[in-house]
């Protein structure tokens, strides 16, 4: 296990090397000047010369890289081109905001859907599973800031529940906290709900159909044992997977969602990085998403041989 | 040199199974009136100029913002231009860049996986390269590709195609990887047929069934991306309408005209919610393996 887990661990490094060199080509090859947006429109040659001597950009391609490589392995990811403040302390200050959304999010989801699919595969065929395969085509469709507004305009202008917008942490107090937090973790949830529900769905209806599933009801187990223990045990692999690959839809809908509610999260600060061309920033934050993407992933293989003995590594 | 049939009659038999259904496949009512609602929705955006009341981008200052009359269909927009006309005009763009993604995407992919499947030595490499891609979320690398290449169409379907590609050649390369083994594929290495022959007229043909699947759902997915780049502020120039366009301009005045997002909103979900269940029952018609799985 231990041995699977460092193997796992060591392949992980040239993927994150490629997006690295990819990240570092992709800001490097295309028109625009950083340190002409550093300079402003009032500099002289001399001084676009000087700003350019200063960050390293005189310097052959490959110097660059090794040299921001370097830097990055030692913790430094620089500093921003806008408001040149360190870019791990920017990250730092906005990561609270945005874990806290996505660990609420996950939660409702798999709170949500797995109950909702595996009731949609246990009453296969009738109105309820329609219902549930219905929402799960539709929270494909609708692009997640109109899920935002729609859940704004009943909830926080109509009912007025909830505020409209806006962030408060945790220890601001926990109503404020929910009454903030509640609305964009629905708005995200949306989507991952309907991708999980379906896979869940799917996964249980063929597991429904094993004989060992018949065997339990034939000794008279309970239904929710039979559901539950037996067959969602067993149900449980592809819907880990989806969950770890749906992380990457999560990490999108957080920029969205951060937007619409104007929550000061990591997602808003790449938005805003990109919008300005903030390459260190930029780059810092592709690769820490992709870092996490990748790790989300590792966990989520690693978690199989808890839910299925069977699988050993 | 002799033709060996193989891959021509599988080439046909995925072609006759996409037009006339096999035996006992059953459509219930709904693919229909999805492929119904779609074509509405298509020709009405195509013909856009010529019905709509109002020219879409011409200004009116004396009529901001106005409520749903016989003359402004649906209102107006903060700068006084008629929001009927801009969202039915706006479809046209919205349309294109979801086709033209998908065009692109499975035209690269089915290159790229063509040849790693194929060819050993490059798989290792070009497969690190396409697992790389996809750790990167979709929407920062389009926003990211966008910023750096300009807001024109062109550059959003590119940003859309990038994360996209690598999906369509994990897919490609899982097929030409069971087919290569197939006999009739060793039949024509043994022949001494030339490799692009084997590749396009041998290994092709069985990938195009997954990868018009794989198409419908690149376009329902590139129409949602488009929106959500421009609404981010990083899609097409806003001088030319599209759904996502229209919503973007639509965030500031929320609260006051909520049809901005609403109108734009619901048209492009309608509009995928139908290429969804299209694509599910292409799916379901040519590989009915998945059909029973997915009940």
């Amino acid at each position: 296990m231990i041995a699977y887990i460092l193997k796992r661990l060591l392949a992980t490094i040239p993927v994150l090397l490629i997006v690295a060199i990819f990240v570092f080509l992709l800001l490097r090859l295309t028109p625009g000047d950083p340190a002409a947006i550093l300079a402003g429109d009032a500099a002289t040659p001399a001084q676009l010369e000087r700003i350019r001597d200063r960050l390293g950009l005189n310097d052959p391609l490959h110097v660059q890289f090794f040299t921001w490589f370097g830097q990055m392995l030692q913790g430094d990811l620089g500093t921003s081109l806008i408001s040149n403040t360190d870019v791990v302390d920017m990250v730092a200050a906005r990561l609270g905001p945005t874990i806290n959304i996505a660990l609420m999010t996950i939660v409702i989801s798999v709170l949500l859907a797995v109950p909702m699919g595996v009731i949609a595969a246990w009453r296969h065929r009738t109105w309820i599973d329609v219902a549930v395969m219905s929402f799960s085509v539709l929270g494909f469709s609708v692009p997640v800031f109109v899920i935002g507004y729609i859940l704004i305009q009943i909830f926080a202008i109509e009912l007025r529940w909830v505020p409209v917008q806006g962030y408060a942490a945790p220890t601001d107090g926990v109503g404020a906290f929910f009454s903030r937090a509640i609305l964009p973790s629905l708005t995200l949830a949306t989507i991952y709900i309907a991708l999980i529900a379906r896979m869940t769905r799917a996964s249980m209806l063929e597991v429904l159909g094993e004989d060992y599933v018949r065997t339990a009801r034939a000794k008279g187990v309970r239904e929710n044992v039979v559901l539950f223990r037996h067959a969602l045990r067993n149900a449980a692999v592809p819907i880990l997977t989806i969950i770890g690959t749906g992380f990457a839809l999560l990490i999108s809908g957080v920029v969205v969602t951060e937007s619409v509610f104007n929550i000061p999260g990591i997602g808003r600060l790449t938005v805003d990085a990109i919008l300005a061309r903030d390459y260190p920033v930029i780059q810092a934050m592709i690769l820490l998403t992709a870092g996490i993407y990748v790790m989300v992933n590792l966990v989520v293989d690693v978690s199989y041989s808890f839910f299925d003995p069977r699988i050993r590594y | 040199m002799t033709e060996l049939p193989g891959s021509r009659h599988s080439a046909f038999q995925v072609l006759s199974g996409m037009l006339s259904l096999p035996a006992g496949a059953r459509v219930g009512i709904g693919p229909g009136l999805a492929a119904l609602v779609l074509v509405a929705i298509v020709v009405a955006s195509i013909c856009a100029p010529l019905y709509v009341p109002h020219d879409p981008l011409a200004m009116d200052a004396m009529a901001r913002l106005r409520p749903p009359s016989s003359e402004h269909l649906l209102g107006t927009d903060p700068y006084g231009r008629d929001i009927f006309s801009r969202v039915m005009t706006g479809g046209r763009v919205s349309l294109l860049i979801g086709v033209g993604a998908a065009i692109v995407s499975v035209t690269v992919g089915l290159a790229i996986g063509l040849v790693a499947g194929f060819f050993r030595t490059v798989d290792g490499i070009v497969m690190r390269i396409m697992d790389s891609l996809m750790a990167i979320p979709a929407i920062l690398l389009a926003i990211a590709l966008v910023a750096l290449n300009g807001p024109s169409l062109g550059s959003v379907i590119i940003a859309i195609t990038v994360p996209e590609v690598p999906r369509v050649v994990r897919l490609v390369r899982s097929v030409v990887l069971s087919a290569r083994e197939e006999p009739y594929v060793e039949a024509a290495i043994a022949l001494g047929s030339s490799m692009p022959k084997i590749l396009l007229q041998h290994l092709m043909p069985n990938t195009l069934a997954p990868l018009i699947v794989q198409g419908t759902y690149i376009c329902a997915s590139a129409i949602l991306i488009e929106a959500i780049l421009s609404f981010l502020g990083a899609g097409v120039s806003t001088e030319i309408p599209t759904w996502g366009n229209i919503m973007a301009e639509g965030r500031s005045y929320f609260q006051i005209k909520p049809g901005l997002i609403f109108w734009p909103g619901l048209l492009l979900s309608l509009c995928i919610l139908c290429i969804n269940l299209l694509g599910d029952t292409a799916r379901d018609l040519l590989d009915p393996r998945m059909k029973k799985r997915e009940g």
